[in-house]
């Protein structure tokens, strides 16, 4: 079940600085958003804010159905059915793979409990695992996985809980480009047979184009560019290239 | 010489080799000073304090054999009293050191009043000899292993707190963030994440301090602990020294029975949850 999120003049700062000023987007269920920009404009502080991790100054974001995440209890429950997928898959190297995934189901049991993962969750970590076809790595421990397969376990995590929002930080950038290119497609088929809303950060332009549903560009904490991925033609190449000047990976990546 | 556009740079980089190249062999000539001085200081190049040395070793080991184990039934309770003391210290010493370690460490609690004083406590603790804290607790709550549990475990819980530390200050924050980010709580994170990455580490240094602990449990016995200690010296003082040497096989063979047992503890703990 995916859900539609309403962001309304979201303002956020950090260290006293503001990063984001004044964003305002929707995010259909279903939809898949590419998050591009040079580093430093906010991509990793807007994930921050839709996770929870990071509470806004002003304005809100408002989870359809759940409600806004400034308030304790909708956050909770919009908590609950987010997932995260991280550049460096944040993995524990001294567990194996599926002890990893099981970590997505954390925030279902008593941090004090001492009972072990019950047999429910350890199936439900499997089939997660057999989703990015990695279940015959279940028992490697993670530090043993190539770069690949450390991603897939990171997927893998976040399909364990279900979620209905699915954030993605740059989930691809620490694979090498072809690997990238088939995890995007895996990515996109295991997205849309889960029906998820996704938000992805990319820094490379023709994998948004090939990922997303849309491309929303940030700039010096605003929003500078927002297209559907389908119509990102040639002009659209020259207004990113005006506005992001100094990277010059960006504009290379388009062909 | 190396063609470039950029000789001032180069210079510098030749100057900062050379300075660096400089400052090694001074180091290393300083400690090499302080090496032969503490050892002229011991008075070990006094030749005269060596005459006689190998002749009454080997009149000692002469003594000593062949090792004496027929008063072997009455070393099950002094083996016993040390085996507990060192069990007991070193338990209590680490379920101390995991309190006051996590509280040492920077990125656990970040209250600089509260960290800075127990790493002051724990460097404290660790300072003091575990004899001294023997003679202490044996004044203290009298003769018996009871007081050879307690030094045990203050000295432990000085070395063990700082290991703790420095092991939870190097934990990786990306899977914590991780489990923050699905709205895993403070105590979460710490079971989840923190306990997994840190666990070897823990079960390794306190094996490690099991065994130092078992010996030093022993020489406890000589201010008044009990246990195996005693029974050595006094064996010796009665210049039995082939029960003494029977006595010290026991104690290795104990110490290597630990050992074993902490390989197999580590090489489990290695692995998964």
């Amino acid at each position: 079940m995916s859900i539609a999120i309403t962001i309304d003049n979201l303002t956020v700062h950090r260290s006293g600085r503001p990063v984001l000023h004044d964003i305002s987007l929707h995010l259909p269920a279903g939809s898949i958003t590419a998050l591009v920009g040079p580093s430093g404009v906010g991509k990793t502080t807007l994930m921050s804010t839709l996770n929870g991790l990071l509470s806004p100054h002003g304005g809100t974001v408002v989870f359809d159905g759940i409600g806004r995440l400034d308030q304790p209890r909708p956050l909770r429950e919009a908590r609950r059915r987010t997932a995260t997928v991280f550049q460096d898959h944040a993995l524990i190297d001294r567990l194996p793979a599926i002890d990893n995934v099981l970590l997505g189901l954390a925030d279902t049991r008593h941090p004090l409990s001492p009972l072990p993962w019950s047999g429910a969750q350890r199936r439900r970590a499997a089939q997660a695992l057999d989703e990015v076809g990695l279940l015959d790595r279940a028992t490697a421990r993670a530090a043993q996985l190539s770069g690949g397969e450390r991603q897939r376990v990171g997927i893998a995590r976040a399909l364990v809980r279900r979620p209905a929002l699915l954030l993605g930080d740059e989930p691809f950038a620490s694979v090498d480009p072809a690997l990238a290119e088939r995890l995007a497609a895996e990515f996109r088929t295991l997205v849309a047979r889960n029906g998820l809303t996704v938000v992805l950060v990319l820094h490379q332009l023709s994998m948004a184009r090939s990922l997303a549903d849309r491309i929303v560009g940030l700039g010096g904490g605003r929003v500078v560019f927002d297209a559907p991925a389908q119509s990102f033609g040639a002009a659209d190449e020259s207004a990113v290239f005006r506005t992001f000047p100094d990277t010059k990976e960006i504009p290379c990546s388009v062909n | 010489m190396i063609e470039t556009r950029h000789p001032d740079a180069l210079a510098a980089i030749l100057a900062d080799g050379r300075r660096k190249a400089r400052n090694t062999m001074l180091n290393g000539g300083l400690v090499a000073v302080a090496v032969v001085a503490a050892f002229v200081y011991a008075g070990a190049f006094d030749a005269g304090r060596y005459v006689g040395a190998l002749s009454t070793i080997a009149q000692l080991t002469n003594d000593s054999m062949p090792p004496d184990f027929s008063r072997w039934p009455k070393w099950g309770k002094p083996l016993l009293e040390t085996l507990s003391m060192s069990v007991a210290g070193t338990a209590l010493g680490a379920a101390f050191a995991l309190v006051c370690g996590a509280v040492a460490a920077r990125n656990v609690v970040r209250t600089p009043w509260l960290g800075g004083p127990m790493r002051l406590l724990l460097n404290l603790l660790r300072s003091i000899p575990g004899l001294i804290w023997g003679v202490m607790f044996v004044a203290a709550i009298g003769f018996g292993p009871l007081a050879g549990i307690l030094a045990l475990a203050a000295h432990s819980t000085g070395m063990l707190g700082k290991f703790f530390a420095e092991t939870l200050e190097h934990v990786e924050p990306g899977p914590g963030n991780a489990l923050r980010s699905h709205g895993v709580g403070h105590l979460g994170v710490l079971r989840f994440s923190v306990l997994p990455q840190i666990l070897p580490r823990l079960v390794d240094v306190t094996m490690y301090r099991w065994e130092h602990n078992l010996r030093a449990a022993t020489t406890l016995g000589v201010v008044g602990a009990g246990g195996l200690g005693l029974e050595i010296i006094t064996a010796f003082h009665l210049f039995e020294y082939r029960e003494a040497s029977a006595l010290i096989i026991v104690l290795l063979a104990l110490v290597s029975l630990i050992n074993l047992l902490g390989a197999r503890l580590r090489a489990r703990f290695l692995g998964g949850t």
